[in-house]
């Protein structure tokens, strides 16, 4: 098929070269879409103009992707993915390497600033409804995104193979023997031995340098295409495709290039002048970026007192901690009361079907003859705390989509989830008491309220009328 | 919504707080100075003199002493006794195998022990201080010394003809209000140095332990400077451009 005659690119900007340009622009463009990308996503993608704070951080995590990539690399150069040298290499790095304390302190503080914005980047689409339809694909591609930086933090830490990367690993591994039948041989499938060893080491590290980027590269452009393709939200919660010009654009959006790539630098250097502060100031975050203990090369035959993941794995070890055996009961009874109350008030027949039929085997398996261990239900706690997020789009039953325009139950429960997230992560760094375990039962309760209970307080609570325009 | 998130915040987080009071060791603050190259340049000669015939610092190479101020002939006179080549790194001469067999574990490498030592309770110096002089006297021991920041510590008090002999004794002193029961070390018999000069000797020592740890600091701390320096310039053009750009923009 004849592609159609394009019209000639006509470049400005570059004085007595921009007739060299042109013609450049113009060959390449009749053979790759290059003005047509341009466009579409640069110089006539059209942003809400009243983008705030929160909306810095989709760009800055991209911003730290490149920088874990690029520094990725350049480590790899000089890292030996081999139990008996790994430790070594890293401290040759540190030393040996020129300019290689950089790239690595980049990679370790690139790690936790990548979730630092990525957490900043998900509470944003939790207060402006952003996994809203018709966003909900945006949501999801953004939630596999999640994931996968999760298993890519994981395996990365291994990769020094200092104490904590080695008793963390064991530790996490070992979670999948506490499944029942498959656990025991899945865990050595895992590992390909029967403690966390050289080939653990190697396949690890197959995992986080190719495996996972990889997909979440391909993530990565689908969440933006997705993106691209309906439009941003906005704090308003509004579409601005509502209200269009005489030539068809939205009166309340402006082009992405040059509006907010100027307005993206300026996040951009603050943003780099923190992450630079701690880089070359607090590398180890007092223990939390680069744990004490990992500065001890790992020992298969001495474990740590106190085993403890990095920081932003910690909510979601505090709710594995906290299911003990005494914890069953309370949970049974959790999830019959939400059985009850799905029967009782839910409309739809279909889900009162289902929580008839599925509550009834939950709560046999939790507390009947058959119950599985509580480790078990931990680790199913566990994995159920971070999918849970999925479902969003679907559990927020609210006619609007902003928190300025929701009800005082919303901006109260996204309150409370936000310091329940954060006290089950602190949780999270501590030794285990009595005290602690009780505090961290309470606030795994109320994380899975936040999200079970949605679709009755966003329908229950009065809001507010959404403008017809953003409001700057 | 930000007085909401401050309630909320108190009234969740208090009952944390309270929690995480632990039960941490007391550190003294070591007294060391990272600039001060005579200080490095004495705790590296101390480093050798009495740590390396046990303990290697497998990370560390001679020639990198060059940054403490020391040229490479300076090293290889004053600090190479295995006649190794200056660009080696700090290995030490005993065999694993005996020092397993003599002190019951292998002594750990000291690389990077000034960074691995670190907790909530203070740095890594803090503890290497306090450990250095916290041997005392214990008959129930194998090695005779025991130690009040590293319990039961398989290590015997290499520095003691410097400090000469601690006793741990139970004291009594006045609290807040009521006597308190203490444990206090006393020097038993003295050693050829005085409790001020074993101080500064031990402080020589984990300075240079702490540079050892991580021989990039200085630089790093110096390159920092120049690069928030180059970020606050960029803030003003970056903002001024913003500001250009979006005038237009209600």
């Amino acid at each position: 098929m004849a592609a159609s005659p394009k019209q000639p690119v006509a470049f400005s900007g570059l004085g007595p070269l921009n007739g060299a340009m042109s013609g450049l622009l113009t060959w390449v463009d009749q053979r790759f879409p290059l003005m047509s990308l341009w466009r579409d996503h640069l110089a006539e993608y059209y942003a809400p103009k009243n983008f705030n704070f929160w909306y810095f951080f989709g760009g800055l995590a991209m911003l730290v992707l490149v920088l874990q990539i690029a520094t990725g690399i350049f480590l790899t150069m000089h890292y030996k993915p081999d139990a008996s040298q790994a430790f070594a290499s890293v401290e040759y790095i540190m030393r040996d390497v020129p300019g290689g304390w950089l790239i690595r302190y980049m990679h370790s503080t690139g790690a936790s600033a990548f979730f630092i914005v990525v957490y900043l980047h998900m509470f944003r689409g939790l207060m402006y409804g952003s996994y809203r339809k018709p966003r909900e694909l945006i949501w999801i591609f953004g939630m596999l995104i999640y994931l996968c930086l999760m298993a890519e933090a994981f395996f990365g830490y291994l990769l020094p193979w200092g104490q904590m990367s080695y008793w963390g690993a064991q530790v996490i591994v070992n979670l999948f023997n506490a499944l029942p039948v498959i656990g025991p041989d899945l865990s050595v499938w895992i590992r390909g031995d029967y403690v966390v060893s050289d080939a653990t080491l190697n396949r690890f590290f197959a995992f986080h340098v190719i495996a996972i980027p990889l997909v979440l590269l391909g993530l990565v452009a689908a969440h933006i295409m997705a993106l691209h393709e309906v439009g941003s939200n906005n704090p308003d919660g509004v579409e601005i495709k509502k209200t269009l010009d005489a030539r068809g654009r939205p009166v309340d959006g402006i082009p992405f290039h040059p509006y907010y790539t100027v307005k993206d630098t300026l996040g951009v250097v603050v943003f780099l002048f923190a992450f630079c502060v701690i880089l070359f100031f607090l590398p180890e975050m007092g223990g939390y970026f680069l744990e004490y203990n990992n500065f001890i090369p790992a020992d298969p035959l001495k474990t740590p007192p106190h085993i403890a993941p990095v920081w932003y794995f910690t909510p979601y070890y505090s709710i594995l901690r906290a299911v003990t055996e005494d914890f069953m009961w309370p949970l049974a009874l959790g999830v019959a009361a939400y059985a009850a109350l799905i029967l009782f008030t839910a409309r739809g027949c279909l889900v009162k079907i289902v929580a008839l039929l599925v509550a009834p085997v939950v709560i046999l398996l939790m507390k009947g003859p058959l119950a599985f261990e509580a480790k078990v239900w931990g680790v199913v706690l566990m994995g159920v705390a971070t999918l849970i997020f999925f479902l969003l789009p679907w559990l927020d039953q609210s006619p609007v989509k902003s928190i300025r325009y929701k009800g005082p139950l919303t901006k109260w429960s996204l309150g409370i989830f936000v310091v329940t997230f954060l006290a089950l992560g602190y949780l999270g760094t501590l030794t285990v008491t009595e005290g602690r375990t009780v505090m961290a039962q309470i606030f795994t309760f109320i994380y899975f309220a936040y999200f079970l209970l949605m679709p009755w307080y966003t329908t229950m609570e009065k809001t507010r009328p959404e403008p017809a325009r953003v409001t700057m | 919504m930000n007085k909401l998130v401050m309630t909320l915040a108190a009234l969740l987080l208090a009952p944390l707080v309270a929690l995480a009071a632990g039960d941490a060791v007391k550190l003294d603050r070591a007294p060391i100075d990272e600039r001060d190259a005579l200080s490095l340049q004495r705790g590296a000669r101390h480093f050798v003199n009495y740590c390396l015939n046990c303990h290697g610092a497998n990370y560390m190479r001679y020639n990198r002493l060059q940054d403490i101020g020391l040229s490479e002939q300076q090293i290889l006179d004053n600090l190479v006794f295995t006649g190794v080549k200056v660009g080696d790194l700090m290995k030490t001469a005993m065999d694993p195998k005996d020092a397993k067999e003599w002190f019951g574990t292998a002594p750990p490498d000291l690389t990077v022990t000034a960074r691995s030592r670190a907790s909530h309770a203070g740095s890594g110096a803090d503890w290497l201080y306090t450990y250095l002089r916290g041997f005392y006297r214990d008959a129930s021991r194998p090695s005779g010394w025991n130690n009040t920041v590293y319990p039961n510590v398989a290590m015997p008090h290499v520095l003691w003809e410097l400090q000469g002999e601690q006793v741990l004794k139970a004291a009594t002193v006045q609290g807040p209000g009521y006597p308190v029961e203490v444990q206090k070390l006393e020097i038993a018999r003295p050693g050829t140095l005085t409790p001020l000069e074993y101080d500064r000797m031990v402080a020589d020592l984990v300075n240079y332990l702490h540079y050892m740890a991580e021989p990039a600091r200085a630089d790093r701390k110096l390159i920092g400077v120049y690069v928030l320096a180059f970020l606050a310039l960029m803030w003003g053009l970056a903002y001024l451009l913003k500001k250009e750009y979006w005038k237009d923009v209600h």
